[in-house]
């Protein structure tokens, strides 16, 4: 069993192949997380008995006729917590959905399902979404597997650090300003949000309606192309969710990048960003260059005013997103007798510090004599960035620049909110606009994953992808394994 | 004109006329339910009266995480058939928003409603009142979504011990129809509610039930100097069930903001509830406690765009309204402006007469009986023509008797009464029965004959001039052909016997 396969294709093909069982693989990802979620805290939930009904059928499935068993038939997968799956306890990593199971899936979550996937478990994540640490999650942080001091990025931490630690090979996540590229960047693995849209949204427990987007974390590119193409398309069940068919991005996954023409926006190489990390991304754009693409600079002169226009935008519409969370119907009730009292009481005791705070201003931003100086003029300068891209994406076929401005840092680090808030500085614009953006690895600073970030014209999510596996096939950082979580757990 | 303040403030019992000649300003603001079969943003049912509580209910109108809402298409449809039939102009692009506030009623803690770009805009209604034209301007028609609802243990929610919440009406579609401050007395409030209603109802959007809130109203009430145009402090209505108790309480409020300028006091901008059973307004929440609904784009949902061939489709489906109809029907079938105004006051009702005059029934026949004895029987068994045991095939059958002259009015009143409930066929009836109208003529007269030399006094009255004499003489022959005598061929044959 310890020749398992680790990639997403390779267990599909061990399956199909009978090298091994789905009942088998479930077994050796409960191992891994047996040995190694004590240190990580990747999971917050396991699904039991229900994975192993499913890893079972799965079985039988491949048994009969493994050519026409579904395309994941038998794969163990995770999914972020803020994802519905019928019966599961679902938290979003608060206090205030402690206990809550809903009575339904998220679509993106029946379309594994459907696909064969088999549930392990619901992973850790900062609080609604919130944060880009995974230090905001009410059931303890994600440590990264790479170094167990530091964090493995959020807020889909825990989906990252599952998939490095090879718990899972693959992983669903949500991004509403970098929250599966900037973990993936941070835990060294691939993380893919596709255009907004792309993939449907219910079932998936809102944080920032107009920037939410679920998408895959895996080991390789072809792996999160795989992940994506199984959870998109049109869902009837949400009214934003694109009629527009879905480009197959494994067919032209190897066409390379010959002849294309890469943006390099020079916002986003500027102060902050970390010497290493600028380093490993400026070795990866020559590697791109050496497989035949074109670079050129570009500029997106409102980069600077993406991030305050993502803070007005996103707490506001959290504001009124989670004021379902009452006390009244589900999840938690702090009863106090009158009804005000136990509204105040239920989400003083629900909600972390963090969640707090983006409701206080996003309650700010949307408040009558407030609303046309914070929430109007950020819509505006949103406008203006999805026009900048369009305006670059006239001259490029696609942006390649750094993930995140650093590596992992150490838990901790930053007590101070906006310090934070900075290191979503290169992946919000991308929500913003609602374009396909990728983060693969591109090398190691200081013993720590770097990633590089690939970001294409809406609906052109497979040639963001296709991009990120021609530098990838063309490189080894996807291959390296975290030693410190085995060191640990050893 | 009705309504005028003097009578307002009579009917409060307040200090007299006023010193300061005032005109009060009224806006109505109605919510209206849809009669779609499904909810605004999920399947679920959209009827809830009969349910048992919290059975017509799912994760999206429950408010659950994760899930969004879907616009049903048909509230948009009947939004849009309203908006045309008010006059309104219906933009190219519309969008939902959020209002938020916090109440257990609305799960998600934000209702999606219509904020500035609502559906439609701009529109009029128009009726007749006391011999005048009145015109109301309506501001906007849009739509939103119903609220769930409280059941107190106590009469209200502050002294109740606990509550209990019923989400059926959750996300069942409400159209809200905003009209502007043109009304100027509690009649044409209520005229213009009747009107809008009988529209509604018409155009089959609404079941105009002001009992059970599917069709709401408030009331925006302001007065000032008549002659000036500036607006006074406006005071916002609520609470009233009836047409009657909107009539009242705007007679009230109006009367009440007169007593409090006239005794030197102030008004303020508040809402203030109709008490039924005190007959009076009060207070239940100043300005300065006006929620700050941070009304924002609705994200889960994209933006709407009708289209002009959407909204010219439903234009073409738009039925004949009442006041058009009652003036075709006057135009063409020559009945009178009382009988039109009756007969299409519901559009069943106007369906029925032409569908009873198309089948050969004389329109002003079909309009007399229609509008007198069959609404009177369909009054008092809440029960209309096509859904009584006689059905219209029944009235058909027995108005052909009575144009045929086979029976007279007064045997068809009395069989139309037997068999309104019970059903059955008249002609038959009339047949098996001998109901049949005695029009020989010399049949009748000896029967005149004898009624004439049975009835000395008024056969004496009448010929010293006093026409009315002559009735217990028919009565006479009537009751001696037990009703069935042909009434104008008695009243002939008696003024030839005695002017003869
Ligand atoms: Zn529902």
């Amino acid at each position: 069993m310890s020749a398992a396969p680790e990639t997403l294709a390779g267990c599909v093909a061990a399956l199909r192949a009978g090298t091994v069982s789905a009942a088998e693989l479930l077994e050796r990802s409960r191992a891994r997380i047996a040995a190694l979620d004590p240190q990580v805290n990747a999971f917050l939930g396991r699904t039991g008995e229900l994975a192993d009904r499913a890893a079972a059928a799965a079985d039988r499935l491949l048994a009969e006729d493994p050519a026409s068993a579904p395309p994941l038939c038998g794969v163990p997968v995770a999914l972020k917590d803020v994802l519905c799956l019928e019966g599961a306890e679902t938290t979003a990593g608060s206090r205030i959905l402690g206990g809550f199971r809903p009575p339904y899936t998220a679509t993106a979550v029946q379309r594994l399902l459907d696909a064969g996937a088999v549930v392990v478990g619901k992973t850790n994540c900062d609080e609604f979404a919130m944060g880009s640490s995974n230090e905001n999650s009410a059931y303890g942080p994600v440590r990264n597997p790479w170094d167990l001091g530091r964090v493995p990025g959020g807020s889909s931490g825990g989906s990252a650090a599952a998939v490095a630690a090879r718990m899972v090979p693959l992983s669903l996540g949500t991004d509403t300003g970098g929250s599966i590229r900037q973990p993936a960047a941070l835990c060294g693995v691939v993380g893919f949000k596709p255009t907004y849209g792309r993939v449907s949204r219910y079932g998936l427990i809102a944080f920032a309606s107009s920037l939410d987007q679920v998408g895959p974390l895996a080991l390789t590119v072809e792996d999160a192309a795989l992940g994506y193409l199984l959870i998109a398309g049109h869902d009837p069940a949400d009214g934003t969710s694109s009629r527009s068919a879905v480009e197959d991005p494994l067919t032209g996954l190897g066409e390379g990048v010959e002849g294309l023409r890469l943006g390099v926006p020079r916002e986003y190489f500027g102060v902050g960003l970390d010497p290493g990390v600028r380093a490993a991304v400026e070795r990866a754009l020559e590697v791109l260059r050496g497989l035949g693409a074109t670079l050129e600079e570009v500029s997106l002169p409102s980069t600077d005013a993406a991030l305050s226009t993502y803070y007005i935008i996103a707490p506001a519409e959290a504001s009124s997103n989670l004021a379902r969370y009452d006390g009244i119907r589900f999840g938690l009730r702090e009863d106090r007798g009158s009804l005000l009292q136990t509204y105040l009481s239920t989400r003083d005791a629900g909600f972390g510090p963090e969640v707090k705070r983006r409701i206080m201003l996003g309650t700010y931003a949307l408040s009558s004599g407030y609303y046309d100086a914070y929430y109007r003029k950020a819509q505006k300068v949103r406008t203006l960035i999805s026009e900048e891209f369009s305006h670059v994406f006239e001259r490029v076929d696609a942006i390649v620049c750094p993930t995140s401005p650093v590596t992992a840092f150490p838990l901790g680090t930053h007590s101070d909110p906006l310090s934070m808030y900075l290191l979503d500085v290169l992946t919000v614009p991308v929500n913003l606009a609602g374009l396909p953006g990728v983060s693969v690895p591109c090398g190691m600073v200081g013993g720590l994953p770097a990633g590089l970030q690939v970001v294409a014209p809406r609906f052109m999510d497979a040639r963001a992808l296709r991009i990120a596996h021609a530098y990838e096939q063309a490189t080894e950082w996807h291959t390296l394994q975290p030693g410190g979580v085995e060191a640990a757990a050893t | 004109m009705t309504g005028t303040l003097r009578d307002a403030s009579a009917a409060q019992g307040g200090s007299g006329e006023s010193a300061v000649d005032h005109e009060a300003v009224i806006g109505l603001e109605v919510h209206a339910q849809l009669l779609t079969r499904s909810k605004m943003f999920c399947g679920c049912p959209a009827t809830y009266v009969e349910a048992e509580p919290n059975d017509n209910t799912c994760p999206v109108c429950l408010g659950m995480p994760g899930t969004l809402p879907v616009i049903n298409r048909r509230a948009v449809e009947y939004t849009v058939r309203t908006a045309l039939a008010l006059n309104c102009v219906i933009p190219d692009f519309t969008k939902f928003d959020r209002k938020n506030y916090f109440y257990p009623d609305l799960p998600k803690g934000y209702q999606i409603s219509k904020y500035d770009l609502p559906l439609s805009v701009d529109g009029h209604l128009e009726f007749d009142l006391d011999g005048r034209r009145v015109r109301c301007g309506i501001t906007r028609v849009h739509l939103e979504e119903d609220t769930g609802t409280l059941h107190h243990a106590g009469d209200v929610l502050q002294s109740a011990t606990s509550s209990l919440v019923d989400y059926n009406r959750s996300g069942v579609p409400l159209m809200e129809i905003v009209g502007e401050p043109d009304l100027r007395s509690a009649a044409e409030a209520k005229e213009y509610l009747e009107r809008l209603r009988q529209i509604l109802m018409y155009i089959g959007v609404n079941d105009g039930n002001l009992e059970q809130g599917s069709f709401r109203c408030d009331a925006n009430v302001s007065i000032r100097p008549r002659g000036t145009e500036t607006l006074g402090v406006k005071v916002e209505i609520k609470n009233m069930n009836s047409f009657r108790a909107v009539q009242r309480a705007v007679e009230y409020e109006i009367a009440r903001q007169i007593a409090v300028l006239d005794g030197g006091g102030s008004l303020h901008q508040e809402t203030r509830g109709w008490v039924e059973a005190r007959g009076a307004t009060i207070s239940q929440r100043s300005k300065e406690q006006a929620h700050d609904y941070r009304y924002f784009p609705e994200p889960d949902l994209a933006p709407l765009v009708l289209g002009a061939e959407f909204v010219e489709e439903v234009r073409r489906a738009l039925p004949e309204l009442p006041e058009a109809r009652a003036a075709r029907l006057i135009e063409q079938h020559g009945i009178t402006e009382g009988e039109a105004v009756l007969l299409t006051a519901t559009r069943e009702q106007a369906d029925s007469y032409e569908r009873i005059v198309g089948r050969g029934v004389s329109a002003g026949v079909a309009a007399r009986w229609l509008g007198n004895d069959v609404l009177r029987l369909a009054n008092a068994d809440h029960l209309p023509l096509w859904e009584s045991g006689l059905g219209e095939d029944g009235l058909v059958a027995l108005l052909g008797l009575v144009e045929a002259g086979t029976v007279n009015s007064t045997t068809a009143k009395a069989l139309l009464e037997e068999l309104y409930l019970a059903g059955g066929d008249p002609v038959a009836i009339v047949r098996d029965r001998g109901l049949g109208q005695v029009s020989d003529t010399d049949a009748l007269g000896a029967l005149v004959d004898a009624a004439i030399t049975a009835n000395p006094k008024a056969v004496a009255d009448f010929q010293a001039g006093k026409e009315t004499a002559l009735q217990p003489v028919v009565g006479h022959v009537m009751k001696a052909t037990r009703g069935r005598a042909d009434a104008r061929l008695v009243n002939r044959l008696l003024r030839e016997r005695l002017s003869g």
